[in-house]
């Protein structure tokens, strides 16, 4: 057991840095950029949380995950209780401690931010996590005696539908999960790339879930084998997270050109199919001399750190306001940044030029001001008169988000959607105008994070549970 | 899952397997496609489902070897499991009973997709020409199936080796000269070059035409946009708003264009597969 050290000592120690790849050689490869924790420097770091009650931290936190209790288990050395402390309440530690926007949820409550850096909570979850995993630490199987005999169907098996799948499966519910790729995960498989989230460790973490009972079927798209409203006559409860998925384009002249990619195809073809082992996998991908991505979230910064890895010379993010505004984590954009990726910041694509093969060679793009504030109450970015200009490109990805994929809506009778194509569902309960049917993720809010659907997934399944309890 | 009950070769290209999926063959309308990986290294590759059966719980695909992945598809046999197998995705086909004749086209490995469409319209009542083709009577398929999908067949080959000499979209236009008032829909399934010549005859007689698009495409479920197409000067997605679109306003350029993508990758990767598995 590690000495517990005063408050004052605490306020002394500096966050425990956390080694990573040689920027100039990862680059070259899709391994993980950051090694992780030691047990040592886990330690080291717990050692610092101040172990505030109420905490913080856990407010900011859409899993609840009890982050005050697990820390200090780090600190006793007893990492086995770390890891079952965090997965009273979190199915998916190892993905939720690399891909969440920490700085904005419980890193960015921890009482520690006001006196230096916050605890790295993230990093914690992390390396509990890959502990438990390397050590082969399982959560307790499920008690039989809890089964409650009802069925609950969930569509989509990305972050949102695995985390209600597991919590339902613990409360004893049979829970049937329907995935549309011919890999589960959802986003963590075709959208996030290895190097920032290693597919064997999503993996892992869906078995830990099949193995409390839950069944997944992969190949199964809702809305063709089967529709929304056969699977409410089936199911006590159907739970719809099938994710945003469906790319929108900036319609611009030339955008159908070849060379340019929606940052989705270009993910899912590298991720997903692992184009970057061509031809070892068959899936063909083009990452040319000069790689522009357009948008400046994660997803573009995902997208242009893969045009790097898969051999661009240059690899540049194209976005039309300032780097204030950029909606990515500031982490991901320092990564991209220590890369080697150039920013046009401040420009905007008006037209993709292409060769007389109908492929991409150019892109003309003209320089932003920053005007009034609009109504997102970002300042407004408006085009610099005149400052037309030619980017020479062999590839274009655009990664400006998501539109409502309608196939899983249209067939469902009953269950509203707005104006957007996104279901209509309570903020707190996932409830939809449907009694049958709840939803949460991307498919309710666009485009967002994976820990808040984690959050929605969560919210859906006590929701649900409630709802079926009652019955 | 995805069991290969019976593979027949019908020509030194050209495959036909039933492959088990009870809950896609159960599912399954005319026009609507699969997308299969063969083996776990492979890549996802859409094919227009040629026939099923609910009954028995299998869906017929038909493929050409073109490239690594539908050679190594043409190698596998009876009994062996294809490691992905997802449907049915797409649109179904608008059908309907059309009080004049419809016309169905099917140009080469186009004549597997026409199939259930004819067939489903022949069902309904439909009084259906089918008109089918090939570059050379070995290349012909699936002939007697289509007769019996038709109300009346006519053959064509580019050699003449069998039925008329000449291409689909002539024989198109001879009947739409004697007959176009006659003539309520016409579908045309097969490579872009065909349908587009098909399509420019319709347009003559003012006759509407629906063809089936194959861009390249990877998920097939709307995600990626992989299969963009313009259609009266939009983009459309082929996976999920098609893939059948009025023919008329198809720009078949872009899509032929759009299919040249990765053709040094493809004959890399074949060339590769070739050498490793000692193949001519």
């Amino acid at each position: 057991m590690a000495e517990r050290i005063k408050p004052a000592e605490k306020f002394k120690r500096d966050r425990v840095p956390m080694k990573e790849q040689d920027p100039k050689e990862r680059v070259k490869n899709f391994n993980e950029v950051p090694y992780g924790y030691s047990l040592e420097e886990a330690i080291k770091e717990a050692q610092r949380c101040l172990q505030c009650k109420p905490a913080a931290c856990v407010e900011g936190c859409p899993a609840d995950v009890h982050i005050p209790q697990f820390i200090d288990k780090i600190i006793d050395e007893d990492i086995e209780a770390a890891f079952k402390e965090i997965k009273i309440t979190n199915a998916l530690p190892a993905v939720c401690g690399r891909v969440c926007p920490q700085e904005e949820q419980c890193e960015g409550n921890c009482v520690m931010n006001k006196k230096g850096k916050p605890i790295a909570i993230g990093r914690l979850e992390r390396f509990v996590a890959d502990w438990a995993r390397e050590h082969g630490i399982v959560d307790e199987d499920i008690d039989e005696s809890q089964k409650k005999g009802k069925k609950v169907a969930i569509v989509g098996s990305g972050p949102a539908g695995l985390a209600c799948a597991a919590d339902l499966a613990k409360l004893g519910y049979d829970v049937t999960v329907f995935e549309a790729l011919h890999k589960p995960g959802g986003v963590l498989i075709y959208g996030i790339p290895e190097f920032r989230l290693p597919k064997s460790i999503v993996n892992y973490e869906v078995e830990q879930i099949k193995k409390m009972g839950v069944k997944i079927y992969t190949d199964y798209v809702i809305g063709y084998i089967k529709t929304v409203d056969e699977l409410v006559e089936e199911y006590d409860a159907v739970f719809l997270a099938n994710g945003a998925g469906a790319p929108s384009f900036l319609g611009i002249p030339g955008e159908n050109l070849n060379g340019v990619y929606s940052a989705s195809e270009f993910l899912t073809r590298s991720n997903l199919m692992r184009a970057f082992d061509f031809p070892e996998f068959d899936t063909p991908i083009q990452a040319g001399k000069r790689v522009v991505v357009i948008g400046g979230g994660n997803v573009a910064m995902d997208a242009v750190r893969t045009a790097k890895r898969l051999g661009a010379e240059e690899a540049i993010i194209v976005y039309r306001r300032s780097r204030a505004e950029m909606p990515a984590r500031a982490e991901e954009i320092e990564h991209a940044e220590a890369e080697g990726i150039r920013f046009e910041l401040l420009t905007n694509p008006i037209r993709v030029i292409g060769d007389e093969n109908g492929n991409v060679k150019g892109l003309e793009c003209v320089r932003m001001e920053l005007g009034e504030p609009d109504e997102s109450g970002r300042r407004r970015p408006v085009p610099i008169e005149g400052s037309n200009f030619v980017m020479d490109v062999d590839n274009v990805i655009v990664a400006i988000g998501q539109n409502a994929n309608p196939i899983v809506a249209r067939s469902a009778t009953g269950v509203e959607t707005n104006k957007w194509g996104y279901f209509v569902a309570d903020e707190e309960t996932g409830k939809t105008t449907h009694p049958k049917v709840w939803a949460g993720g991307d498919i309710v809010t666009g485009a967002a994070t994976v820990i808040l659907a984690v959050g929605a997934g969560k919210k859906a399944a006590k929701s649900i549970h409630e709802t079926l309890s009652a019955q | 899952m995805a069991r290969i009950l019976k593979k027949e070769q019908w020509s030194d290209t050209i495959f036909s397997m039933l492959i088990e999926a009870k809950d896609v063959a159960k599912a399954s309308k005319a026009g609507q496609f699969i997308i299969l990986i063969p083996k776990e290294h492979g890549e996802r590759v859409p094919l227009t489902i040629a026939d099923s059966s609910k009954d028995e719980g299998w869906v017929q695909i038909v493929f050409q070897v073109v490239g690594k992945s539908t050679l190594e598809l043409s190698r596998m046999n009876e009994g062996d499991e294809l490691y992905s197998f997802v449907g049915p995705l797409g649109m179904p086909s608008e059908v309907e009973k059309f009080s004049g004749k419809v016309i169905m086209i099917g140009g080469g490995i186009g004549i597997a997709p026409i199939h259930p469409i004819a067939k489903t319209l022949k069902d309904l009542g439909n009084h259906v020409v089918s008109i089918i083709g090939a570059r050379t009577a070995d290349l012909l398929i699936m002939e007697d199936k289509m007769k019996e999908a038709s109300t009346e067949l006519i053959v064509a080959t580019d050699d003449g080796s069998k039925g008329k000499k000449g291409f689909v979209n002539m024989v198109l236009e001879e009947l739409l000269a004697t007959e176009a008032d006659n003539v309520d829909r016409i579908w045309a399934i097969g490579p872009p070059i065909m349908m587009k010549a098909c399509t420019e005859s319709a347009k003559k007689f003012n006759k509407p035409i629906i063809v089936s698009l194959n861009p390249i495409m990877v998920d097939g479920t709307g995600m990626c946009g992989a299969c963009r197409v313009t259609v009266g000067g939009k983009t459309k997605f082929a996976c999920v708003d098609g893939p059948e679109f009025d023919g008329a306003l198809v720009d078949f350029d872009e899509l032929m264009a759009r299919q040249r993508q990765y053709k040094e990758q493809e004959q890399k990767a074949l060339e590769l597969y070739k050498a490793k598995e000692g193949l001519a």
